[in-house]
């Protein structure tokens, strides 16, 4: 064969040619811009106009954070300063960051200690945020709430330690009666708390002074700092909360279920602005005559509230997308009502509502920013009161809501992205 | 215990709080300071300074009270209240004393409740404007914006005003001090109204305080003073008989300079020996110590250098004593007798 | 719990109150009510006791006085002698606009943001992420307060369009943006007006009757008729013919500026607008979201087979994905109306005169009744939501798969 093809066709390739790069139109950045950008005219006008509202932005943005002006006293200083150029007083957060974080009251000297808790929750959270991280954090995370207390009220640390040392009484006395039933461990643990704690509440206030730090008033707290505490505060005080509200409405007892029912309708269907007038104005009046509880603490109590219904319907959620199978198996093993829920039910009921109770978290804590609304003097509420109607920074209002976006966008997004993240790796079942 | 109660223990602060409520003298004791509600901030009346105490003429109040009741100036903690929550507060038992220039109404005396134990400052409505607006007479305002802060009784001395002068006008409600200023400046309200010493306790605050002017008309009476739960006539005495005297000091010469030699000894002056203690026993009838007016003197001087230090003619708000001199000097300040 | 297989047997013990899973949850259930009964019993006791202490009472005679004090927005006639009652009503509505208006442009953005985040345009759908990111993880507090400052702090005030050297100027002479509001031309309805009216009604039921016969053309012979420039058609070209006709009976009424104030026309106040926006962009972008989930949720077979069948891509959008993800969209979609009528009170903040700026703001402060006021104002809402989540049930029903 090869013979009479070499006599009749004058040359043969007998290699291949060298591959061609494929013509511009259909490769690299040209084909990425024809497919991306401008595929039809509608996409075409779509990409100029989105160029134009680029370029509007950047260049109206650009000479303002480059003009910038850092280390003035005063707004009237600043504009001198710009000379009538377009620029930003950034100054006001160098002169005004404490203010920012700290709320105006919060005493200078100790802006280290929740400094301190800040980065020390970031540890325990640690092991709750990532499984891989080592099981003994855990221990710090336990510890964390009261260390955390402490170093922002200040005080004797002996009145977190007591709290502690009569909830492990609590925890022991659960274990002990546990055995007999979960409902009796449970009794026998609330006992040992309470009794414990108000045993020894005798011991604090008889040494005040023992390794106290300056004790601080819950109305001093302000700021971002503010923010942080109600949103971290509720949203861990809530949650125990919601599983028992998901639980109860879930529950085949009509009485129950009812209650929980009610409570849950009830907190979502107002708005937290009114919930929080009723912490401010309406609350005080359901407390015994005579007892004084501050209005950080009754905020904390009504949203906390408000966070466990939303938890407990995501909850909910999470315990109706279980197969009937999961309930059964428990009740074929001989389990009771709380083993099965402790050990079949709530961790994988729990595992699904993980994206969800983020969410709600996500939420809460940028609800935290009504409490401007009722004058406390949160990151919103530091810039629209003492900030803004402060004689230097009069009309400084782009530097400071810049800010706050800023700020709330960071922690927000960040957390959004690790829901994100830890849904993609606890998705086992879908493989 | 509240403390323990922030932690979450509740139980444990509602088991210990379930006997009846003392007296508010034998509240404040125990709890060893005041606690006194007040603005949440105006120049001059109540204020947090650079370094977050407060200062200003409704504080030199409280301090004056937690003096003669603690014998500590100091021993008070200081509530900031708004319109919405001041009298929830005082209510509710979260403050002992309300401090806030509050009008005395009939309807807050006796609906809402409350006794005002008397008035540390006798004012009016005014209102400000731009001077570049020309208005002279606040009868001009005709289909102006006003900037008020709800909750007062300036909202409704404005709707009376504006519908008995057949004007009509357009409300912009305002929570704060704090928020209806920029609102004003920027020009979004035209007026901005609300009691005549408040006005000027803000424009103190502007930029270009020359730049703004304070309406002639004067368009209510606005007596404001420092008030009490109804109910606890001890309590209400002692704040009473703290301010009046604050006055009977200013009235008979005592300085928070001269009070502790006047108190050293009685001197010739009889009702100046009961004020102060050194004579009759005026300081047991109320449950206090013989020298509880001399502490309270001492904590922010009389009425007239209280006045003079935080809102006087020297000071940014330069008010004039005007109807809140004495009444031997003209004024309307008239002290029951100590006796 | 577990479920009964036993027959019931045997006398009945006291312990089997406990012990046996029958009874046993009529114990916990019998416990649990006395410790709520008791919970309220504490709470009510309480409240009785601070309330005598203070010498105050419970009583909603408040309602039916003077209020006293004058609503810069109201949608109904409302003087400063009207009750507190009337002043609610006015709030109420305030509420319902501003959650109405909302509501809908709310929709429309979200709706466009969620199909441009899918769109096949890389930059659009970056920005498009952007946005939905920025404003879903941002507190709608800190957007109305921003909305609010460019109204105090960038546009001009009324007293910027005065005089010879003013700095700002209306638009076409007949719209002024100004820090206080929106002002524009009033449709004035002169004599015979009610004919132009009438005609203009008649024909957007003509554009239904229209679509109708098209749909039917096109079921029943498979005939493509053209929709769009006909309804056009229809919805201008006979009232803007009975416009004339009529002798022009409606005109304008232009605001001007007169005093310290522009008058006449229609006037948006900053505090509805920035209330409104801020509302509308916040939820969008959770809207959005909404949108996209429920556009990817139907599956891509349907969209291959339509495309297999021969329609064009805005038909297998509209005929085949949308109808299918609606079924997706619509829950949360109306949870997030719910949300938005929620967060409308947070109208406090800018001082418009909603619900709680009206009942649970200055009725609450000027009449002292701090419980009797919040409690209604919770009221209102819980039957708002409860009113929106019946609406839902039904809906849900309705679309429920019929699964035979």
């Amino acid at each position: 064969m090869s013979d009479t093809h070499a006599q009749t066709v004058a040359f043969v390739r007998d290699t291949m040619l060298p591959e061609q790069p494929p013509p511009a139109s259909e490769a690299g950045v040209i084909k990425w811009m024809r497919e991306n950008l401008f595929k039809g005219w509608f996409n075409s006008i779509l990409t100029l106009l989105s160029i134009f509202f680029i370029y509007k932005i950047v260049s109206g943005a650009y000479p303002w954070f480059a003009n910038g002006i850092w280390n003035t006293s005063s707004l009237a200083e600043c504009r001198e300063m710009l000379d009538g150029m377009t620029g930003a007083c950034f100054s006001v957060l160098t002169e005004r960051w404490n203010q920012l974080l700290f709320g105006f009251t919060y005493p200078t000297e100790a802006y280290w200690r929740p400094t301190l808790a800040v980065v020390l929750l970031l540890v325990a959270i640690a092991p709750v945020l990532y499984p891989k991280a080592p099981r003994k954090l855990m221990l710090f995370t336990a510890i964390y709430p009261f260390l955390a207390f402490w170093l922002i009220w200040g005080g004797t640390l002996l009145t977190p330690l007591m709290v502690l040392v009569g909830l492990i009484a609590g925890y022991f006395a659960f274990k002990k009666f546990e055995r007999q039933s979960f409902a009796m461990g449970m009794l026998a643990g609330l006992v040992a708390t309470v009794v414990v704690i108000w045993a020894g509440g005798v011991i604090p206030a008889a040494m005040p002074d023992v390794l106290a730090l300056q004790a601080i008033p819950s109305r001093d707290l302000g700021g971002f700092m503010l923010n942080m505490i109600l949103g971290t505060v509720c949203v861990s005080l809530s949650l125990p909360l919601g599983i028992m509200l998901a639980l109860g409405r879930q529950s085949s007892m009509p009485i129950i279920k009812w209650m929980c029912v009610v409570f849950i309708e009830f907190i979502r269907g107002v708005p937290l602005i009114t919930l929080l007038f009723v912490a401010n104005v309406v609350l005080a009046y359901f407390f015994p005559p005579g007892s004084n509880i501050d209005l950080v603490l009754r905020v904390i109590i009504m949203i906390t509230m408000f966070s466990s219904a939303y938890i407990a319907e995501v909850i909910r959620g999470g315990l109706a997308a279980l197969p009937r199978g999961q309930y059964e198996a428990g009740d074929s093993l001989g389990l009771d009502y709380a083993q099965s829920m402790r050990f079949i039910i709530l961790p994988q009921a729990l595992k699904i509502s993980i994206p969800g109770i983020v969410n709600v978290a996500v939420g809460l804590f940028k609800d935290t920013t009504l409490v401007s609304v009722i004058s406390m003097f949160d990151l919103v509420g530091m810039i629209r009161g003492p900030i803004l109607a402060s004689t230097e920074w009069n009309g400084v209002y782009w530097e400071l809501w810049g800010f706050a976006v800023f700020v709330f966008f960071i922690v927000c997004f960040s957390i959004s992205k690790y829901s994100q993240w830890l849904e993609r790796q606890l998705a086992t079942d879908h493989r | 215990m509240k403390k323990i109660a922030i932690l979450g223990a509740m139980t444990v602060a509602g088991l210990s709080a379930g006997v009846a409520s003392a007296a508010t003298l034998d509240d404040v004791k125990a709890r060893g300071k005041l606690n006194c509600g007040v603005t949440t901030g105006l120049v001059g009346f109540a204020a947090p300074n650079a370094n977050g105490e407060w200062e200003g003429f409704d504080v030199g109040v409280c301090r004056a009270v937690a003096a003669a009741v603690l014998g500590d100036p100091t021993a008070v903690e200081f509530v900031p209240t708004t319109g919405k929550t001041r009298f929830t507060a005082l209510a509710s038992g979260e403050i002992d004393l309300l401090a806030r220039n509050t009008t005395w109404t009939f309807s807050r005396d006796v609906d809402l409740g409350f006794e005002f134990v008397g008035i540390n400052y006798y004012d009016g409505q005014g209102f400000m404007v731009p001077k570049e607006l020309g208005v002279s007479s606040a009868k001009e305002l005709d289909g102006a914006t006003v900037c008020i802060q709800t909750g007062t009784t300036t909202e409704l001395n404005l709707a009376d005003f504006f519908r008995a002068n057949n004007i009509s006008y357009e409300p912009v409600p305002i929570e704060t001090n704090a928020e209806a200023q920029p609102l004003y400046l920027e020009g979004a309200c035209d007026v901005y109204t609300t009691d005549a010493s408040g006005l000027a306790a803000t424009r103190a605050a502007f930029e270009n305080p020359g730049d703004h002017v304070v309406l002639p008309e004067i368009i209510s009476k606005e007596p404001l003073g420092p008030l009490v739960r109804h109910g606890d006539n001890q309590w209400g005495d002692i704040a009473r008989w703290t301010l009046n005297a604050l006055i009977a000091a200013e009235e008979l010469g005592v300085t928070s300079a001269n009070v502790s030699e006047l108190a050293s000894a009685a001197g010739s002056n009889p009702e100046i020996n009961r004020l102060l203690g050194t004579e009759g026993t005026l300081g047991a009838m109320l449950g206090l110590e013989a020298d509880w007016a001399v502490k309270a003197i001492m904590a922010g001087g009389n009425y007239g250098e209280l006045f003079e230090k935080n809102i006087g003619e020297n000071t940014p708000i330069g008010l004039a004593r005007g109807l809140n001199a004495l009444w031997t000097e003209g004024g309307l300040l008239y002290t029951p007798p100590f006796r | 719990m577990s479920t009964i297989s036993d027959p019931p047997s045997g006398s009945f013990q006291l312990s089997m109150l406990i012990n046996d899973t029958r009874y046993r949850s009529y114990t916990f259930q019998f416990i649990a009510l006395i410790l709520l009964i008791l919970a309220f019993a504490y709470l009510g006791y309480n409240l009785l006791a601070n309330l005598q202490a203070a010498g105050l009472n419970i009583s909603y005679k408040f309602l039916g006085e003077p209020a006293g004090y004058d609503i810069n927005q109201t949608l109904i006639d409302y003087t400063s002698q009207s009750s507190h009652w009337r002043a609610s009503l006015v709030g109420v509505l305030n509420t319902l606009l501003v959650a109405f208006l909302g509501c809908i442009m709310a929709t429309v953005i979200g709706v466009v943001v969620g199909v441009l985040r899918l769109s096949n345009n890389w930059l659009v759908r970056q920005l498009m992420s952007i946005y939905v990111e920025i404003f879903r993880n941002v507190p709608v507090l800190i957007w109305i307060l921003i909305i609010m400052a460019v109204f105090i702090a960038v546009l001009p005030q009324p007293r910027d369009f005065r005089g010879e050297d003013a700095t700002a100027s209306m638009v076409f002479g007949a719209f002024a943006f100004t820090g206080r509001g929106f002002y524009s031309p009033a449709p004035v309805f002169g004599p015979g007006s009610g004919v132009v009216v009438a005609v203009f009604l008649a024909s957007i039921a003509g554009i239904f009757a229209f679509r109708n016969y098209a749909k039917k053309a096109l079921y029943d012979r498979g005939q493509l008729i053209p929709t769009l420039w006909p309804s056009l058609a229809i919805f201008f070209i006979p009232a803007i013919l009975a416009f004339f006709v009529m002798g022009r009976p409606i005109t304008l009424d232009l605001p001007s500026l007169q005093g310290f104030n522009f008058q006449g026309g229609i006037f948006m106040r900053n505090s509805l607008i920035a209330l409104w926006f801020a509302l509308s962009i916040y939820t969008a972008a959770f809207i959005a979201e909404n949108v996209r989930a429920g556009i990817l949720a139907v599956s891509k077979g349907q969209t291959e087979a339509a495309a297999s069948l021969g329609l064009r891509p805005g038909r297998i959008m509209n005929l085949v994905v949308l109808p299918q993800a609606l079924r997706v969209i619509i829950p949360p979609l109306i949870s997030q109306y719910l949300n938005l009528t929620k967060n409308s009170s947070l109208a406090i903040a800018v001082g418009y005169m909603d619900l709680t700026g009206t009942l649970g703001g200055i009725t609450l402060n000027q009449t002292g009744r701090a419980i009797e006021a919040i409690f209604l104002l919770m009221l209102f809402y819980l039957a708002i939501s409860l009113a929106i989540s019946a609406i839902m049930n039904v809906y849900n029903n309705a679309v429920k798969l019929k699964e035979r």
